[in-house]
């Protein structure tokens, strides 16, 4: 069908109220769940982290209780991330906004007849952070978790029902777009992309707006709009969780690149191990068809623009500009010296813009908002908000999404309710593998590109792991060598060789064998690749191992001196040892050691000599006292 | 592994071919092309390779060329169940190695190998989104969070007691 703007107005209408439902307090939420057809909405997470934990059996039981019961007036949606991964499955009931956490199939049958039939809502379930103590029932918008974050990105993830094309437009969807193509100028569209100040979110941070301009500069008959969707950081899932919830987000702004710079085709390019993301933007790319909002003539403008999927194969450097789109002409995804940049020659050699995920996912806001309001959130240099994928040693893993300007403190105990067993806070990495470790001495640097940059890391695409003090530093900087030498794509030499030779010496500093000069000479190899590297991945390979080095030098240097891992995670540097106050001199241990390592007399401590130890383990496995450990 | 007869039907090459002449005109069909055959024969020996630069006028190098660069194309069939252990960042830090270690221990093959009746493989793979629950492993598809190596082995040995 062709869409026309009183269309789109009307499909708003008929859909607002019920969407609004769940996007209001609980008293006047409740006053609007009147005016619907549905008393209760059921909302249960279908991202990847709770669909993983079992959600699909939550959705099945609760539509099989409420078939068995005769309810009609009960409605349930299949949502994106709420953010909250660890207590999945979640589901949330509006119009109370009651927060279950860790729900099981029999959970949900209570909730179905305890809470939507006799109206009494199961308390025991719920997420126990929103029970006062008083028994109240708190919306989650103010536990700790939400209270800070600033949803932008993520505003419609958890929210609508991401299949449903007709909820994302119930919440202005797709009116951006048309006020872009029957109100404002390519040239308009670029100056409020430019005062908006919105920056990259894929890591590198150019503003939005330039890209735009230069390829809206380059002069061609065929130009390509891309949306990098190929997330390759380990421990990173924001744009999985942006395509999984609000998939016509992205679509919407890629229309709205291709009108700026006067392309007509867009592809994205995703990472193929996200079965449930591609899904939905293929359900999302046929309903934007069939509504006329992707296709020919949209909004009877003339404009023409289309988008198709390509899936990636598995390749971190993908995520590369150059990679991406040698992959998507169906190459060895390998990256090319820039310049020329894509904006003047890109895909299939015609200009191309290439944002990501979450990039696209601020666009249609802006438009409809105005740049006014997104620069006045963040700092100076770093406009808007930033989604993280918070994980590692923290109580709560999952998404979260903060204005410019938080600090890491912030994230890390209040939104994240610090680190789980009474563990201290050693290290945050941000970045991936071409980021770095931020030390508990600059846990109040506020988070925008600059900072992070200066405290040798980066902002990168919001990967966010934290570690404790369980956590080795140079172990940690060994596993994102291997990541990158496996990754490396053999092209250029300095990274081919140079990630091989840094994964080299960092084994042998984890296993003993190292001396001092090694430091320096990881030091060389570093600053070389770090500028004779032919894209990012090389370049940025080394960041890892240089900002261990520089606050934790100390750890290295212990490993490379004393043979010692305090953290006792290099398995090669470990001994068995026999604690004296628990050893009863059964001689159990030395009987059975089949090297004749260990010593001692009868009823008395006995000693592990370790240079003859071979580290079998047996006089682990054999002692009742459980007097042999490893140091 | 590598050296197993290749025992592909007609019907998968009929299969094959006749996506490969419905895509070819598209610009990059190389990958879509790829994804096809692996998703028809499981894997890319060189007799599915040579269908693909047959239809696709291309040189066999090319296409090995391509198969051989993304880590999801696999040149040696899988075993009957494949078990996958993350080993991103998020399930590294809370002890994915030692899980692998286990299955290895468990099925006595190392990650990348297939055991010799066919029945398992091993992969690793770098994040699977599912943070939240780390450590993850997925056996064909099913994911299974919050693992430890007694559970891991638990979790393999449960697919050997349904034979």
């Amino acid at each position: 069908m062709t869409m026309t703007y009183e269309k789109l107005m009307q499909i708003k209408e008929k859909n607002r109220e019920l969407v609004m439902v769940r996007r209001l307090v609980a008293s006047k939420a409740e006053e609007m769940a009147k005016h619907t057809a549905y008393r209760k909405q059921i909302l249960v997470c279908g991202g990847t982290g709770c669909t993983s934990s079992g959600s699909h059996k939550v959705v099945h039981a609760l539509e099989k209780e409420i078939k068995a019961k005769g309810l009609t007036d009960v409605l349930i949606v299949k949502t994106g991330c709420f953010g909250l991964c660890a207590l999945g499955p979640v589901v949330i009931v509006y119009p109370e906004g009651a927060f279950y956490s860790q729900t099981t199939p029999e959970g949900a049958k209570r909730i179905i007849d305890e809470h939507i039939i006799k109206g009494s809502i199961c308390k025991d379930l719920l997420y126990p952070e929103t029970v006062h103590d008083d028994g109240e029932i708190l919306p989650l918008s103010q536990t700790k978790f939400y209270a800070k974050q600033m949803r932008i990105a993520l505003r419609n993830c958890g929210v609508i029902d991401p299949e449903n094309i007709e909820e994302y437009i119930a919440l202005d969807g797709y009116a951006a777009l048309h006020k872009v193509l029957t109100s404002m100028t390519q040239d308009q569209v670029i100056d409020v992309m430019l005062a908006s100040g919105l920056r990259g979110r894929g890591g590198a941070g150019f503003p939005t707006g330039r890209k735009w301009a230069f390829c809206k500069a380059t002069k061609s008959d065929i130009k390509y709009v891309c949306c990098n969707a190929d997330e390759g950081d380990p421990g990173a899932f924001m744009d999985r969780s942006i395509l999984e919830g609000d998939p016509h987000a992205v679509l919407e702004a890629m229309a709205i690149a291709g009108y700026t710079i006067g392309a007509s085709q867009g592809y994205v390019y995703v990472r193929a191990e996200y079965p449930i993301a591609v899904e939905r933007l293929k359900i999302a790319i046929k309903q934007a068809r069939e509504y006329g909002l992707l296709g020919k003539d949209i909004f009877g403008t003339g404009f023409n623009f289309d988008v198709e999927i390509r899936l990636g194969a598995g390749a971190f450097v993908c995520g590369e500009e150059t990679a991406l789109m040698t992959s998507i002409e169906g190459k060895r995804g390998e990256p090319r010296p820039r310049p020329p940049f894509p904006a003047v020659e890109g895909l299939f050699k015609k200009p191309t813009v290439l944002n990501n995920v979450e990039t696209y996912a601020n666009v249609a806001q802006i438009i409809r908002k105005g740049p006014e309001w997104y620069s006045s959130i963040g700092t100076e240099t770093s406009k808007g908000t930033k989604v993280f994928a918070l994980g590692g040693k923290i109580t709560n893993v999952g998404l979260v999404e903060v204005p410019m300007g938080t600090t890491l403190r912030e994230i890390i105990e209040e939104i994240g309710g610090g680190i789980p067993n009474g563990k201290k806070f050693k290290a945050a990495q941000t970045g991936g593998p071409s980021g770095g470790c931020i030390p508990s001495v600059h846990i109040d640097t506020p988070i925008d590109y600059e900072s992070l940059a200066r405290i040798g890391s980066m902002m990168g695409s919001g990967g966010l792991i934290i570690m404790d003090e369980d956590t080795c530093m140079v172990d940690i900087a060994k596993f994102y060598l291997e990541f990158t030498c496996e990754e490396s794509c053999g092209k250029c030499t300095p990274c081919r060789i140079g990630t091989k030779r840094l994964l080299h010496m960092l084994d042998d500093i984890t296993k003993g064998n190292a001396t001092m000069e090694e430091l320096d000479k990881i030091e060389e190899l570093s600053a070389h690749m770090k500028v004779s590297c032919l894209c990012a991945l090389g370049q940025t390979a080394s960041n890892p191992v240089v900002s261990t080095l520089r606050y934790f030098r100390e750890e290295y240097v212990e490993h490379i001196q004393d043979k010692r891992c305090a953290a006792k995670k290099c398995k090669d540097l470990l001994h068995y040892v026999i604690d004296p106050e628990k050893c009863k001199g059964c001689t159990l241990c030395s009987r059975n050691c089949p090297v004749g390592a260990i010593s001692g007399k009868v009823k008395e401590p006995h000693h592990i000599d370790k240079n003859v130890c071979i580290k079998c383990g047996l006089c682990k496995q054999n002692c009742k006292f459980g007097a042999v450990y490893m140091d | 592994m590598a050296n197993m007869a290749f025992r592909g039907t007609p019907k998968q090459e009929r299969e094959l071919r006749k996506f490969i002449r419905k895509h070819k005109e598209q610009p990059g069909a190389m990958m879509p092309v790829l994804q096809e055959a692996q998703g028809i024969y499981g894997y890319l020996p060189r007799e599915v390779q040579e269908i693909i630069a047959e239809e696709m006028n291309v040189p066999l190098s090319q296409v090995f060329g391509v198969a051989t660069f993304y880590s999801q194309f696999t040149l040696t069939p899988k075993g009957e169940h494949t078990v996958s252990v993350c080993l991103g960042t998020a399930c590294y830090v809370k002890g994915a190695d030692k899980i692998l270690s286990a299955i290895e221990d468990r099925l006595g093959i190392k990650a990348g190998e297939c055991t010799p009746d066919g029945f398992f493989s091993i992969d690793s793979c770098r994040c699977l989104g599912a943070c939240g629950l780390a450590p993850v492993m997925t056996v064909d598809g099913e994911v299974y969070g919050k693992c430890t190596p007694e559970s891991a082995v638990k979790i393999i040995d449960s697919y050997y007691e349904e034979v």
